[in-house]
């Protein structure tokens, strides 16, 4: 019980570090439309070129974690989001290329501009149908205890993908707030007002509707031991985007990337919450699902020496390409 | 119509051959630049810090090819292996844990530095990062190829509910059989990597351009080809060894011995019919087989008809790509030879028949890599885990459709952005050359210098 426990809070940990550090460089592939000058897309590209791969590397991590410690969550999950997962490691793939190749292009250039941002578009659009499939919970056919296929399409998780393009964005915008300076840095000011609204929105639209949408919620959101709870989340939440907007009025630099990021965490407490203790949405428990204790702990020892060790050196690799960026770099 | 089955198979096969060439590729152009960086922060010999520059962008491009291409390994052994996973789980996922904790975040927190760190970081830390990168993804290696050979040969386990539980982790990580098919592997790495070399050197040099540096290049890889394929050979041999012991069927297959039998031959083109169960006709040498498997004359080696048809794998695939792997390792080791002899005469640089022969060389590695994969993985079938689980029980629950849209995919995404773009630029690298390097030093801002142009 502990260790599983263990295992599905390292799990937690993992996945919203993905979503935090990916989520900024995805949001910049995303933004890349709304910025039209070469030489500033270049610095776009240079604020996440140097730690794009370990950011990516989480998303590894999970999987691998998640293999590792549930597998049964892991074997049942996957197929049922084949669609949606391929859609996620194509859109991958076509913005790692696109980093790639960028630096080297000149007459394939745009190309390589389309492909970043298309492929970010693609593996958002995956994740929000990911997570729109997982937050309504899956059919099960009784009979063979198989899932149904094609229930990772549906229109709460085309919203759900909405939503996180507008969020990963605005996240990507913070991000390009804190790395840059001058015009360019104007302009993201001027990105983010805007985009904070639509989050705000579509926020509150997901907040009403997933409860709808999957029956577990429904008795989890508006359970009363819970509703004072929810008030009090609510009220951070309308809190944190108040200051969002103050920071982003009043040009501060830091504080809308710190403000996001906080947002982002208790979305995600709620979101993954709402579902305990399933693994597989009303099918499979995190204990149903888990390994077996050796491999568990096998597998804690591991981890509990080297987390801490990567997330140093990690914070580290940061530091070293802190600050503004203000040219382009190549090797 | 192709089945999920089928389709899965192929579509597996197809993306781990392609992954494959990238790692091997990056593990041995990372040991190759940790070498480079050190003799020339040892000797502060500008030719050394030429060929860094260079091979620093033909190993960044290569290394993101490697990452992007694995993330669509590991989502598929969720995605089409799903039964393989739910049984076997627990004993490779935490081997995959590991090697993300071990290596691939090493490896991710440092490759910042190292490509892009030269005016951000002082040359001590900028070498440790390349060395770090180098240990990262030489771990790697070990990881995935520990994880492989507990397919191919599985220890340390127990069956608990259909559900493998591992019972020994020390005899799971450090396999027996998984010491000398790492060493293997990462010599291949190096061998395929040097003969990269090799040929853009030759290259240079039959056109006359950057001579001094291509000199360079060219005689130190051909230094470490002499120096490892003999043990390549032996190791080759050393596995060959472990594999009789571990899967004496893969053996069989690899020999085209259809019945048990002692002092087998040495067959060098045969074609074996898994529908006749016989080889439609055969060359060899006499006890050569028997030989080379139990270092003895009149060693027994099992025969393929031993087990049921529906055991067997397909012979001919197994037979004909270890010998294009062995055929390749032969040619390597005659090429070393000539080519040490030609440089101790002082000639080789002089040779133009030599030096286009060694242009032409620069696939041989990267060929004998993925035929010693079908060797070892198409001669493990019909089996996934050897003797326990099989293909036909490993694949997922999804439909042939959803598996061939993704192929498809796969296809002419890996088709058109690998197989035309890496080499467009790959090309473009190559053809550009080290040049714009000649008078640039590296970290300036530790002398308060400007930084120049090209340097960025
Ligand atoms: C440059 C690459 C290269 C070269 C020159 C060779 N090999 Fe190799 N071989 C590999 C690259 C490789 C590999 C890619 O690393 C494999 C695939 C799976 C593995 O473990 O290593 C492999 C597998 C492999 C296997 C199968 C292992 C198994 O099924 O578990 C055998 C028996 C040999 N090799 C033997 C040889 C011999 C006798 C060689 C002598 C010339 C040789 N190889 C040259
Ligand atoms: C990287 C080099 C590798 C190559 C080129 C390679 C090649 C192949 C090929 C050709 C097949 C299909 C065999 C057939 O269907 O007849 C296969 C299957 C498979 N291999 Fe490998 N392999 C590699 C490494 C690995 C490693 C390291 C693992 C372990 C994690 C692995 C796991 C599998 C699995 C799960 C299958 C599918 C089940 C099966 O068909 O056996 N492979 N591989
Ligand atoms: C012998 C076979 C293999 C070797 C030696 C190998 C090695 C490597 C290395 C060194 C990397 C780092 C990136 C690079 O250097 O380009 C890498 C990336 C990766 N490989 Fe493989 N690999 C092998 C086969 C496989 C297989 C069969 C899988 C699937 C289970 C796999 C999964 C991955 C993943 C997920 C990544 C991305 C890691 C990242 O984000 O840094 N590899 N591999």
């Amino acid at each position: 019980m502990e260790l599983a426990l263990t295992w599905l809070l390292i799990i937690a940990f993992i996945i919203i570090m993905y979503i935090l550090l990916d989520g900024f460089t995805l949001g910049v592939g995303l933004l890349f439309p709304l910025i039209k000058e070469d030489s500033e897309r270049d610095i776009m590209v240079t604020t996440v070129l140097p730690v794009w791969d370990g950011n990516e590397t989480w998303l590894v991590f999970a999987g691998a974690a998640l293999y590792g410690a549930f597998p049964l969550a892991f074997s049942t999950l996957f197929p049922i989001w084949y669609i949606p997962l391929m859609l996620l490691i194509f859109g991958l793939l076509l913005r790692g290329i696109a980093f790639e190749f960028r630096l080297k292009a000149h007459e394939t250039r745009r190309l390589w501009d389309w492909c970043l941002f298309g492929g970010s578009l693609m593996a958002v659009i995956a994740q929000g149908l990911v997570i729109g499939s997982f937050v309504s919970g899956f059919q099960f056919n009784p009979a063979t205890g198989e899932a149904i296929r094609e229930q990772w399409f549906s229109g709460f998780g085309l919203f759900c993908a909405f939503a996180l393009i507008i969020a990963y964005g605005l996240l990507g915008s913070a991000r390009l707030i804190k790395k840059t300076s001058g015009s360019l840095q104007t302009k993201f000011y001027k990105i983010s007002a805007k985009l904070q609204w639509l989050l705000m929105l579509a926020v509150i639209v997901v907040g009403v509707y997933s409860p709808q949408s999957s029956k577990l919620q429904m008795r989890y959101w508006f359970d009363l031991q819970h509703s004072a709870f929810i008030l009090v989340f609510l009220i951070i939440m309308a809190f944190l985007f108040a200051i969002h907007a103050l920071a982003i009025k009043n040009r501060f630099e830091n504080l809308p990337f710190a403000s996001l990021i906080i947002i982002f965490i208790l979305a995600y407490l709620a979101l993954v919450t709402s579902n305990l203790p399933y693994l597989v949405p009303n099918q499979i428990t995190f204990m149903q699902a888990k390994a077996d204790d050796g491999a568990l702990l096998f597998m804690l020892v591991g981890a509990a020496i080297l987390i801490p060790v990567l997330l140093f050196y990690t914070a580290y690799a940061y530091k070293i390409f802190g600050g503004k960026t203000n040219e382009k770099i190549s090797y | 119509m192709f089945t999920a089955l089928e389709l899965s198979r192929i579509q597996f096969a197809f993306t781990v051959s392609f992954h494959i060439i990238f790692p091997a590729f990056s593990i041995g152009l990372a040991m190759f630049l940790t070498v480079m960086e050190g003799l020339w922060l040892y000797t502060k010999n500008p030719l050394y810090y030429q060929a860094i520059r260079f091979w620093t962008k033909v190993f960044a491009l290569t290394f993101g090819m490697g990452v992007v291409s694995g993330i669509v390994m590991e989502f598929q052994l969720g995605t089409n292996w799903a039964g393989f996973t739910k049984q076997i789980g627990s004993v490779l996922g935490p081997l995959f844990v590991y090697e993300v904790l071990s290596a691939f975040f090493i490896e991710a927190g440092f490759i910042g530095i190292m490509l892009f760190g030269w005016n951000k970081v002082g040359p001590k830390l900028h070498y440790l990062a390349t060395i770090l990168v180098t240990i990262g993804t030489t771990i790697s290696a070990y990881w995935i190829m520990s994880a492989n050979s507990w397919m191919q040969h599985p220890v340390g386990y127990q069956i608990i509910d259909g559900k493998f539980i591992t019972t020994d982790w020390l005899a799971v990580v450090f396999n027996p059989y998984t010491l000398p098919r790492f060493i293997h592997m990462l010599l291949a790495a190096y061998l395929a990597t040097s003969f990269v070399i090799i040929s853009v050197s030759a290259y240079y040099l039959l056109n006359n351009q950057f001579v001094d540096f291509a000199k360079k290049c060219l005689s130190s890889a051909i230094i470490v080809v002499m120096i490892i394929i003999p043990i390549q050979i032996y190791i080759g041999d050393e596995s060959g060894i472990k594999v009789h012991e571990a899967q004496p069927i893969k053996t069989a297959a690899i020999e085209g011995i259809w019945d048990t039998q002692k002092g087998a031959p040495l067959l060098i083109v045969a074609w074996p019919s898994n529908i006749e169960q016989r080889n439609l006709f055969e060359v060899g040498i006499p006890y050569g087989a028997a030989l080379i498997n139990t270092h003895k004359l009149d060693g027994e080696l099992q025969g393929l008809k031993s087990v049921p048809q529906e055991d067997q794998p397909e012979a001919w695939i197994v037979f004909y790509a270890f010998r294009i792997m062995v055929g390749i390792g032969l040619l390597m080791f005659t090429y070393a030879i000539v080519a040490i002899w030609l440089l101790l005469r002082g000639k080789l640089f002089q040779s133009r028949l030599m030096l286009q022969a060694s242009k032409y060389m620069a696939p041989t590695g990267f060929i004998a890599i993925i035929t010693g994969w079908f060797t070892a993985e198409v001669g493990r079938q019909p089996w996934a885990v050897y003797g326990l689980i099989r293909v036909n029980d490993a694949v997922s629950n999804v439909s042939m459709h959803d598996v061939l849209v993704s192929l498809a995919l796969i296809i002419i995404v890996y088709g058109i952005i690998f197989g035309v773009f890496y080499f467009h630029f790959l090309n473009k690298t190559i053809k550009k050359g080290p040049a714009d390097f000649d008078s640039v030093e590296p970290f300036y801002f530790l002398r308060g210098a400007q930084p120049q142009e090209g340097d960025k």
